[in-house]
């Protein structure tokens, strides 16, 4: 029978199934006095979907707080080249964050997890994935243009990895190649601590003229809430609070139900038609239908809005017509979107989806009685003040404590680990490395992925960010980045977050653009263990003081806890993606060596820093020590350096994980011209130690005084190392590997592994 | 010239099919496939994408679209028509051309640089090539094996009517290594391969593929 609000009233003590749903006692106690009664069946269900942590952050949102003490603004360089300041156009809380980049454009991006449910589907998981973060993207009143995925799997050599990597990627690709997106970027990262909670998290990058910046608020009483898209069905009910918001458990249910189910076609058809709704001017509010579904779009427009909204449930095309009325506020069927319009232009709304075959449908209207009133078949079955379901939920100040071990695992330095002793010891190191499988060729991923469509793709992986053209007259484009190491992050949670936003922001300064802006998708264990809230404390900590060092502002983000296996939380994981701009893409530099003869210079200091470096784990499986120290003033320096040396620069190529060995093998194999570097006091330490801020770098014979000059003027530590040409890598005094060699071990481990 | 370029719903490479025939002086043309309307155009491209998202074979209901109607009357006629990926699969199920494109022997979508060998460079899509030119464009597709039975093969290959073969790699499994072929009269033809995307160096995998939109000067049915 129908539990309506009348029933609610006449009958305050039933049972209801609010531990099942994911509430705790005290949120159920809560929400009855919000209401003053216990809540309908409807309500119950809006609530525990959007109280879960996924949609509330209510573990991590005292600690997300203090990002707004960062300026909200961006170091954007003026028309005439002069530093100045770029507006954030929307900000935190916001679907995306959305920054100006110049002559009239902002740009959007936003990176989100889609861990668990990749872990239960991996194809849909992922799928999904994608597709969530561009219709948030979407929302924003942008065209989404590219997309990234940085993706984590337990060790290559784990069978469940084989049953988990080929369907994420196969998803991620499945989906945004049918999108036309390009995916320019990201991450493939292998550790035992992912290997039953993989991370599948997606970025998207928009582009929109300042003037079509859209927000998702329901506003002007009378004005008719339009929703569109596909039609409600029962996948992914519970999916942010059953399935997200806890830690997966051997015992329990299975729990694939909560996987949503994707349908590419439909977005793209969903994508287009949103993009000519705007154009036509009609559109006063929107909000896509992603975790939470209809729960979530219904409170989120009607809280930022004039306050009320009144929606005929009964009117939502369904997939299945036996679904309950809490099953389809619940639901998170993809491929939806819900539009506030003006009444008189519901026929052209109508019109334009009808052109575009999506189905539209007028469910309801915004009211002035403060209240979100849904009514099924003309009983109510909600009646609640829309902030308290979208944003006055709960606020939890969960212990945190740096765990006893930390002291232990610092002081268990991998300096001390046996080295290579001679040339053919660091010979068969580079081998062994570049063969691993955090280092190897992951083009077995990458070519599953489109990354010419649209045809502004002016850098992509294997480069260090991807880049794209935004407009093809005067050549501005934007520059994203993605990038963490989690081992960092275990050693010192602070400053692997920081390495982590260094690591992106040189990312994309290497392709020659000047970092404007910081996404993040911190992926941590359990919430409710005091030493990974400590972890998670500690990275956004590092974040917010990083950021402010280098003078960039967090525009958005997500949050992913619960990523653990029984007691063991994953590495803490703060991915950070950076967004750059750059005036002129025609002038970008890429990051492989492209002409022999070439001087090749170092940029950055190297220090004896091996603790938690990819040598460490490929050659003795240790983790332990410091993670390498960082100074952001150097890292802002070298930034500006690779900025004012565009057009100067030949090649830029970031060094980081496998250290410099890594960097000129890369360089080297991709248009295969060879590098030859001269010998070193200590070989090993040049070529494998991970400390930050360093590039490496290649110039026209004749202008090497120039770079030398501009470096030394920033105070940027620089150094000549070596010579591109010939078809080997060689060190001299210690060992030459011709470049076929180092092909064969680099390309050759994931086809090995994966067919 | 006028080049019409047809949006199906899933069409991707649409905008960038008509930026390629913008860069080497042409007038793009946007069709749209619930039109009985060529609006007049001397050539029409197919363009990729995954029309109607491809859950049945690819194409196979693109090739029931109103405006293709129109494309498989004008092409009998002798309009010169390019199908490009999805529309070389649409022009398959059309049966303007023979064979069929299948899924990837290998299982995997895959996208990378592909060198291919100019076979036949009689075709209104192919005239600024060498015959025998070895080209390097962009190869991204999921069902893109080209397959015909063998009384076809031999009339295709007989007949010279493989339009460009794959070199070093065959990437998706197609009989004969074939990436192209072209009709009886040579003027509609079927690519796998994408040229679009390789018309500017900077964005592309160099500009190879200028030839096929250079070719259509002055090939007015």
């Amino acid at each position: 029978m129908l539990d309506t609000v009348g029933l609610a009233e006449k009958d305050p003590d039933r049972e209801q199934p609010w531990a099942e749903l994911g509430l705790k006692a005290d949120e159920y106690a809560e929400i009855i006095e919000i209401l003053g009664r216990r809540p309908t069946s409807s309500e119950l269900a809006m609530y525990s979907v959007m109280w879960s942590e996924h949609c509330s952050y209510k573990s991590s949102k005292v600690h997300l707080r203090q990002f707004a003490e960062i300026p909200q603004e961006t170091p954007l360089a003026n028309a005439d080249g002069t530093q100045g300041v770029g507006k954030m156009l929307a900000g935190i809380g916001e679907n995306a964050g959305v920054v100006d980049i110049g002559q009239g454009y902002a740009v959007t991006f936003k990176i989100e997890s889609h861990n668990h449910p990749s872990y239960v589907e991996p194809y849909q998981g992922a799928a999904t994935g994608v597709g969530g973060i561009v219709r948030d993207i979407l929302a924003m009143g942008a065209r989404p243009v590219a997309v990234m995925d940085p993706l984590r799997f337990g060790p290559l050599s784990e069978p469940d990895t084989h049953r988990v990597l080929p369907g994420i990627v196969a998803g991620v690709g499945g989906y945004g190649n049918c999108l036309g997106l390009p995916n320019i970027g990201g991450e493939a990262v292998f550790d035992a601590s992912y290997l039953g909670n993989p991370l599948v998290n997606a970025l998207c990058v928009g582009v929109l003229r300042h003037e079509d910046l859209h927000l998702a608020k329901a506003t002007g009483v009378g004005n008719k809430v339009v929703l569109y898209g596909a039609r409600t069905g029962g996948d992914g009910i519970g999916g942010v609070s059953v399935l997200a918001s806890e830690t997966f458990d051997e015992t329990g249910p299975a729990k694939r139900p909560s996987v949503q189910v994707g349908d590419p076609f439909m977005e793209k058809l969903l994508i287009e038609c949103t993009l000519e709704l705007f154009a036509a001017g009609i559109v006063t509010g929107i909000q896509d239908l992603g975790g939470a579904g209809l729960s979530c779009a219904t409170s989120e427009l009607a809280s930022a809005g004039d306050g009320g909204m009144h929606v005929e449930l009964d009117r939502v095309p369904l997939r299945d017509s036996s679904l309950a009325p809490e099953e389809i506020l619940m639901s998170e069927s993809q491929e939806r979107m819900m539009a506030v319009v003006e009444p008189e232009d519901v026929e052209a709304l109508l019109a334009i989806c009808r052109k575009w075959d999506v189905e539209a449908v007028v469910v309801g209207e915004v009211t002035d009685t403060g209240r979100l009133q849904i009514d099924w078949h003309g009983e109510r079955v909600v009646d609640v003040p829309p902030r308290s379901v979208a944003h006055d939920g709960p606020t939890y100040h969960r212990p945190f404590e740096r765990p006893d071990w930390q002291d232990a695992l610092q002081a268990d330095a991998a300096e001390t680990l046996a080295r290579p002793l001679d040339g053919d010891g660091l010979r068969d190191t580079v081998l062994r490395m570049v063969a691993s499988e955090n280092l190897c060729d992951k083009s077995w991923i990458t070519d599953q992925y489109d990354r010419y469509v649209r045809g502004d793709t002016v850098l992509a992986q294997p480069s260090d960010s991807g880049m794209i053209r935004v407009d093809e007259e005067t050549g501005l484009g934007v520059s994203v980045a993605t990038d963490c190491n989690g081992r960092f992050a275990k050693l010192d949670p602070y400053s692997g977050a920081q390495l982590a936003l260094a690591e992106a922001y040189r990312n994309v300064a290497t392709g020659g653009a000047t970092p404007i802006a910081v996404s993040d998708c911190l992926n941590f264990g359990s919430p409710e263990d005091p030493a990974v809230m400590w972890q998670f404390a500690e990275a956004c900590r590092g974040l917010k003081d990083g950021c402010l060092e280098l003078g960039i502002p967090v525009t958005g983000g997500n949050v992913s806890l619960y990523n653990q296996t029984g007691s063991t939380a994953i590495l803490p994981t703060p991915v950070v993606a950076v967004l750059g701009v750059v005036d002129d893409v025609r002038r970008r530099t890429p990051s492989a060596f492209e002409v022999e003869g070439e001087p090749v210079y170092q940029l950055g200091e190297t220090r004896d820093e091996l603790s938690g470096s990819e040598w460490a784990h490929v050659v003795h499986g240790h983790l332990g020590g410091r993670p390498p120290a960082l100074d952001l003033m150097a890292e802002r320096a070298l930034a500006t350096l690779l900025h004012d040396a565009v057009g100067l620069l030949t090649s830029a190529h970031d060094i980081s994980e496998g250290g410099l060995a890594q960097t000129l093998a890369e360089a080297s194999l991709r248009h295969g011209v060879g590098v030859t570097i001269g010998p070193s006091d200590d070989s090993f330490v040049q070529l494998f130690s991970e400390s930050a801020s360093r590039c490496v770098v290649t110039v026209r014979p004749d202008e090497e005084g120039a770079l030398e000059a501009m470096a030394g003027a920033l105070g940027v530590p620089i150094r000549r190392i070596g010579t591109t040409g010939g078809d080997a890598f060689t060190v001299e005094g210690a060992f030459s590997i011709p470049l076929d060699e180092l092909r064969t071990a680099w390309t050759s481990t994931l086809p090995a592994a994966l067919g | 010239m006028r080049v019409g370029v047809v949006t199906f719903p899933g069409s991707l490479d649409d905008e960038d099919a008509r930026r390629a025939v913008r860069i080497v002086g042409h007038e793009a043309v946007a069709l749209w496939h619930g039109d009985h309307d060529l609006q007049g155009v001397d050539a029409v491209i197919l363009p990729g994408g995954f029309s109607y998202g491809d859950y049945l074979r690819c194409g196979a209901i693109s090739r029931f679209a109103p405006v293709m109607t129109e494309v498989v009357a004008a092409a009998q006629q002798g309009l010169p028509v390019l199908g490009i990926c999805n529309g070389f699969q649409i022009l398959c199920e059309s049966h303007l051309l023979p064979g069929a494109l299948i899924r990837n022997d290998h299982r995997k979508f895959v996208c990378r640089d592909q060198r291919l060998r100019i076979e036949n460079n009689r075709t209104p899509w192919t005239s600024s090539f060498d015959e025998g030119a070895e080209v390097t464009i962009v190869l991204k597709n999921g069902e893109g094996g080209y397959v015909a039975d063998a009384d076809t093969l031999d009339r295709l290959e007989g007949e010279g009517r493989v339009l460009a073969r794959y070199l070093d790699v065959n990437p998706n499994g197609s009989l004969h290594d074939i990436a192209g072929i072209t009709n009886e009269r040579g003027n509609v033809v079927g690519l796998m391969p994408h040229p679009e995307h390789a018309v500017e160096a900077l964005t592309g995998a160099g500009t190879d593929g200028l030839g096929f939109f250079t070719s259509l000067v002055g090939a007015t049915a």
